[in-house]
């Protein structure tokens, strides 16, 4: 079992490869397509973002409201491909792992490929499995955004699949 | 003449749409339990077992299988001998729509326009509602509640009726590789075959909402189910899209009389959270 402890250093991912199956335990961040499209407006008007980007986990997730007495809803990926256009410069910016489901663009592969950085998946529909893995969460922009605000998540052994890994080996091919 | 407050509906829809998203229905649960026994890959096997898991989760904590909520869609099927009272059929169904994703804490994913500012209407309404008028007294309400992210791999082509049913086949099988992890597999498929551009993806969406453990009524169709589901579970995509045997989970088809010109086939791609439900009023 290959457990990983945030921050997720490009140090630590130079020995993975696609399809090690790893634990990720600490902080992780959530945005989907339109905090996605917040953040390349606030870039493209030079504005600083509301959460540092070095070596920062995202998990493209939407999650279902959290229950009363309960630390967090249902929280499964969403599928990557509609972040593809903003996430090479995602990486560029320090971003050395994003997490969601299914394939990537070329672009997003290179991307990988020239930060050292890596592309996760999480079982797309378990939502209730992977949701029982926050253990707190915070917002952190984007309030108004319900369902897609980005929230700063304290995750305990979250399972992910290298998809993509840093030499641009893809799971999928 | 019977007469059926539009209470009794929305308050049934308030109940059906979280009970859906809590609990698998039957024939998924049986379907996957056997495909976790059956899954010859080891990750496959593994990710199935982390599917079975996460539902007896979400059972036992009532939070949702899966984040994605969906879409609602209702089929009612209603007795011409039914008068509805108590106020307008569509507003109950939708109130029920509103109530039970807010009681469930479901996640609310509907916005108010496709193109241009994409507010949230922060109820999940409206629904999709299609209705069918039928002799008799009854009301039968079919609801599921469709997933975007294999919705969003769906297909309808215009086949010409000389391609037969090898046509029909390559459509179906080429919408399922083009899917692939992007539709959560394994998936269910439902395939819509004649009517018009328009009706055959409502055959297919009602395809995808017939019980998994059914076949179609015409020997022909049913043939055709069971082959397809023989070619793409050849494709290799497996649970998760990481490569297995279980692709698919099962292919329901349902046909209509069409034009001598045409031969529409929508391809619906649902996922192993295909929730759906059925009761009769
Ligand atoms: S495709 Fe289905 S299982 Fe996957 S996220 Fe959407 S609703 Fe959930």
């Amino acid at each position: 079992m290959i457990k990983l402890q945030t921050p997720i250093t490009k140090e630590k991912l130079s020995v993975l490869k696609a399809g090690d199956l790893v634990y990720i335990s600490g902080t992780i961040y959530t945005a989907r397509d339109a905090a996605h499209k917040r953040l390349s407006e606030m870039l493209d008007r030079n504005e600083t973002l509301p959460l540092d980007l070095k070596d920062a986990c995202i998990y493209y997730v939407g999650p279902t409201p959290t229950p009363k007495g309960k630390i967090f809803g249902s929280a499964g990926p969403t599928t990557s491909l509609r972040m593809d256009m903003y996430t090479p410069r995602m990486y560029e910016l320090g971003m050395s792992v994003s997490i969601g489901k299914g394939y990537r663009s070329q672009e997003v592969v290179d991307s990988i490929k020239s930060n050292q950085a890596a592309y996760m998946v999480a079982i797309g529909g378990a939502g209730a499995l992977l949701g029982q893995c926050v253990k707190s969460a915070q917002l952190v922009a984007f309030e108004e955004l319900g369902a897609e605000a980005i929230q700063k998540l304290e995750v305990v052994d979250f399972p992910a699949t290298i998809a993509i890994d840093k030499e641009g080996n893809n799971l999928y091919e | 003449m019977r007469e059926v407050s539009v209470h009794i509906l929305r308050d049934k829809i308030k109940e059906l749409v979280q009970e859906v998203n809590f609990y698998y229905p039957r024939d998924i649960d049986k379907k996957i339990k056997e495909a976790a026994i059956n899954e010859t890959s080891k990750i496959g096997k593994e990710t199935l077992e982390l599917l079975i898991k996460n539902s007896e989760i979400a059972a036992r904590e009532k939070i949702p299988i899966c984040q994605d909520t969906g879409m609602v869609i209702v089929f009612l099927t209603i007795g011409q001998e039914v008068h509805f009272t108590d106020g307008l059929l569509t507003d109950a169904i939708n109130e029920g729509v509103a109530l039970g994703y807010e009681e469930g804490y479901l996640r609310k994913s509907i916005v108010e326009e496709p193109v241009f500012d994409r507010i949230n209407t922060k109820n999940n309404t409206p629904c999709i509602i299609y209705t069918s008028i039928v002799a008799g007294t009854e009301v039968e309400l079919e609801i599921g509640t469709k997933g975007f992210g294999s919705e969003n791999m769906s297909t309808i082509t215009m086949l010409k009726p000389a391609q037969g049913v090898n046509g029909v086949k390559e459509a179906v099988i080429a919408a399922i590789k083009k899917a692939g992890p992007n539709a959560c597999p394994p998936m269910v498929v439902g395939v819509g075959l004649g009517g018009t551009f328009d009706y055959a993806a409502v055959l297919a969406k009602k395809a995808t909402l017939r019980s998994c453990e059914s076949s179609n009524a015409d020997p022909r169709y049913a043939q055709l189910e069971n082959e397809l589901l023989v070619l793409a579970n050849e494709l290799n995509i497996g649970p998760q899209g990481l490569k297995g045997d279980t692709s698919v989970l099962k292919i329901n088809v349902e046909y209509f009389p069409t034009h001598i010109a045409g031969m529409p086939c929508a391809v619906n791609i649902s996922c192993h959270v295909t929730r759906h439900a059925k009761v009769v009023l």
